[in-house]
């Protein structure tokens, strides 16, 4: 075995002290040379573990071997071909505990060596490709020859003309609900094999979580745009102000319009709330309305943009995932002086990914472990002043396996903030399913066949957070692209 | 096309085939003005199905509903989204009287024509500040048994406020079966504090800030009968006497000073 550098290449990044007041993206991407170093470390193991890692199975082995000799293009088909998002993905991804979890590299045999940065170069990969203005080889026409045809290889599709894609499709009409990662994976994924697709979006842009919820330092919005112009480009119809449940039924969809199948990905957008004293003071945020002001309303170039975002000089955010990671960075960014992140479990058991809270600390946010949001104290006029906070320790492990936090013998303490930003979760919207016409769990989630993702009425398949619970973009779209391929 | 109905307010016909097709009474829209602009919930004042089309009336109050009213015949607002909320459950006799102050009275329109037309006894009490700020009386009067009209400076029907009028017909005429009450919070606050007294049923139409109008966001909750609900999803009609009116009310003052903002700018 040739001997490889031990750590991964580091991500070029924006320093702490110039991001803080900037949107502008903190990850700035590997060069031509860093992507090629780093694709040189990997081993090309003869079982490649890595992929199986991958929710939608992206040929990790071939196109990092592809970037290690300088061969971009066919790289980014072989990326593409199983993914729709790569330049999404590439930034949003938990790689740590998917793909890179896996790699032989960073395995338990070999302690020193870091796994191959498989993210990175993901991203490195699909922002050439739009660097370049190369946009992916067509798929046309596979529905022809039967849904259970097995998928081309790619080679054979590196040579077709450009001009095919813009053929018109032909296969049945297939209706997406919801333009989020996984309805975006699932039209990819069915437009290659030559459906008819319509996805259909009840806010005013496409892009779901990815649009509102994940903020332009993490994913710029014109990536974003970039990759859904890419999917309108292969023939998927993206139509936005229509709310499938309400603007239109599903009876409409399948019957009216004749739509041959429906797939939901409708995601998890009902935030929760603590339910505790004080919550619906003013200044007290879901995370959802938090990002969605700044993300999709643009609130950080208010009064340029008409819709505002009321913060205050100190915010506390509750809870210790990836969005409470989001809505902190982006209040510092919106101007507070002094951002806490207040958890009732301890750091081992927070969900945001690495990188994630890395930045957050070196940007300068307070977390506070093992403290419980009791009460939100407020004003005589009904705003926040303070939020109390139960000092916990850790208990037997619950449901979720994790150590259940338990009080401690301790005197609840005030925390002075004048805005309280909750991110402790979100579940299934229940708008297309009030009135029972699909079946669903105790907790609003889509009942599904495990096989086909197909939900309790035939035609209609579902996929994502809709019907997993809240969970990362790219089990969403790994749902997306079963339903699709089915 | 565009009507205008007193110098702040104009009634706009638009043309929206799918939202006409599934709206019912009581139900809103979400619209978009322009590009940079908010999303901002509407109450339907009417929707026709056959002509694909649906009316909202449009009071100037802050920056969004000026750039509204400032639409000419012909121009098209940048996004309309709906309908949302739940409609309003009809009921099919006694008698409903619906309150409408200011441009709350153009929703009531849709609303105590279905009534009508299902079977119910209708009357309607509107209400504004003068004259000149009364709309839709003569549609109204279409539809109901009787309408009252009432003006805060006397100058033209009722001098005084719906409360007054109510208290009035209630006492006078005997009680009614339901209230059903569109307009500004105070004015909700009012009437339903009056009709606990009268022991009559009373919906009142919330509006509070919302962003999205799916239930994504909960900047729209508001607390009944000690119960956190969504208005946006679960509303916007709420049992009057459940309301908790002082939450929503210091709620809705959220951002008071950001519309004086873009007002200077």
């Amino acid at each position: 075995m040739p001997v490889k550098p031990a750590t991964k290449t580091a991500m070029p990044h924006r320093a702490p002290a110039e991001r803080t007041r900037t949107f502008e993206e903190v990850n700035l991407g590997y060069t031509p040379a860093r992507a090629a170093f780093e694709a040189s470390r990997c081993l090309q193991c003869q079982d490649p573990r890595c992929e199986s890692g991958c929710p939608v199975r992206v040929p990790i082995k071939a196109f990092v071997g592809c970037v290690a000799e300088g061969r971009l293009a066919e790289a980014f088909n072989l990326i593409r071909e199983a993914n729709s998002l790569p330049a999404v993905c590439g930034r949003v991804c938990p790689q740590e505990s998917q793909c890179e979890k896996e790699c032989t590299l960073g395995g338990p045999s070999g302690l020193k060596y870091s796994p191959v940065g498989i993210g990175h170069l993901e991203r490195f990969v699909a922002d050439w490709a739009r660097d370049h203005r190369f946009s992916p080889s067509p798929l046309v026409g596979e529905v022809g020859r039967g849904p259970h045809t097995n998928e081309s290889p790619v080679d054979s599709r590196l040579h077709v003309a450009d001009q095919a894609r813009v053929r018109g499709l032909k296969g049945p009409k297939v209706a997406i609900v919801g333009s989020g990662p996984s309805g975006l994976t699932a039209a990819g994924r069915l437009a290659q094999r030559g459906y008819r697709v319509t996805v259909f979006e009840a806010l005013h842009e496409p892009g779901g979580v990815l649009r509102y919820g994940i903020p332009e330092f993490r994913l710029p919005k014109s990536v974003l745009d970039d990759e859904i112009a890419e999917l309108k480009a292969s023939g998927v119809e993206i139509v936005c102000n229509i709310i499938i449940g309400k603007t239109l039924s599903l009876d409409q969809l399948m019957k009216e319009m004749k739509f041959k199948a429906v797939f939901i990905g409708t995601g998890a957008g009902l935030p929760r709330f603590l339910g505790v004293p004080g919550e619906n003071l003013n200044g007290v945020y879901s995370a959802n309305e938090f990002l969605t002001r700044i993300n999709l309303m643009k609130a950080f170039r208010f009064p340029e943009y008409d819709t505002p975002l009321k913060i205050g000089k100190r915010v506390a955010v509750v809870g210790a995932g990836n969005t409470a990671m989001d809505a902190v960075r982006s209040a510092l960014r919106m101007g507070a002086e002094e951002v806490h992140v207040v958890y009732r479990r301890s750091e081992k058991e927070m969900t945001a990914r690495e990188e994630e809270f890395i930045h957050a600390k070196e940007e300068g946010v307070v977390f506070h472990w093992l403290s419980n949001p009791v009460r939100v104290v407020g004003s005589e006029a009904g705003w926040v002043t303070g939020l109390e906070c139960q000092p916990m320790q850790l208990g037997e492990p619950d449901a979720s396996g994790r150590a259940r936090p338990v009080p401690d013998d301790l005197p609840t303490e005030t925390l002075p903030v004048d805005t309280v930003v909750v991110a402790v979760g979100t579940s299934p919207n229940r708008l297309l399913t009030r009135g029972g016409a699909l079946e669903t769990t105790s907790w609003g989630g889509l009942v599904v066949r495990e096989d086909t993702a197909e939900t309790s009425r035939p035609g209609v398949y579902a996929g994502g957070d809709a019907v997993t619970g809240a969970a990362t973009v790219i089990l969403a779209a790994g749902a997306g692209r079963r339903a699709g391929s089915g | 096309m565009k009507e205008s109905l007193t110098p702040v307010t104009n009634r706009f016909v638009i043309e929206a085939p799918w939202v006409a097709r599934a709206a019912r009474p009581g139900q809103f829209v979400i619209v978009r003005v322009h590009e940079k602009g908010e999303r901002i919930p509407v109450t339907l004042a009417d929707f026709d199905p056959d002509q694909g089309t649906i009316t909202v009336v449009v009071q100037e109050v802050g920056r969004t509903s000026r750039l509204f009213g400032a639409l000419a015949e012909g121009e098209t607002v940048m996004d309309v989204a709906g309908p949302l909320g739940e409609p309003y459950v009809l009921r099919r006799q006694g008698t409903v009287m619906g309150i409408g102050g200011g441009f709350g009275a153009a929703a009531l329109l849709p609303l105590l024509r279905a009534l009508n037309q299902q079977g119910a006894k209708t009357e309607a009490i509107i209400g504004a500040r003068t004259k000149e700020l009364l709309i839709v009386e003569k549609e109204l009067q279409h539809w109901c048994r009787q309408v009252w009209p009432c003006t805060d400076d006397g100058s033209y029907g009722f001098h005084g406020l719906v409360t007054d009028q109510l208290k009035k017909r209630l006492e006078e005429t005997g009680p009614v079966d339901e209230v059903v009450v569109i307009g500004p919070m105070p004015m909700m606050r009012a009437v339903a504090s009056l009709t606990e007294g009268f022991k009559v049923p009373t919906q009142v139409s919330l509006d509070p800030i919302m962003v999205d109008g799916t239930g994504m966001c909960g900047g729209c909750r508001v607390t009944v009968n000690n119960e956190v609900k969504f208005a946006c999803v679960d509303g916007p009609f709420f049992d009057g006497h459940a309301v908790d009116f002082a939450e929503c009310t210091r709620r809705n003052k959220t951002y008071i000073e950001e519309e004086s903002v873009v007002h200077a700018g």
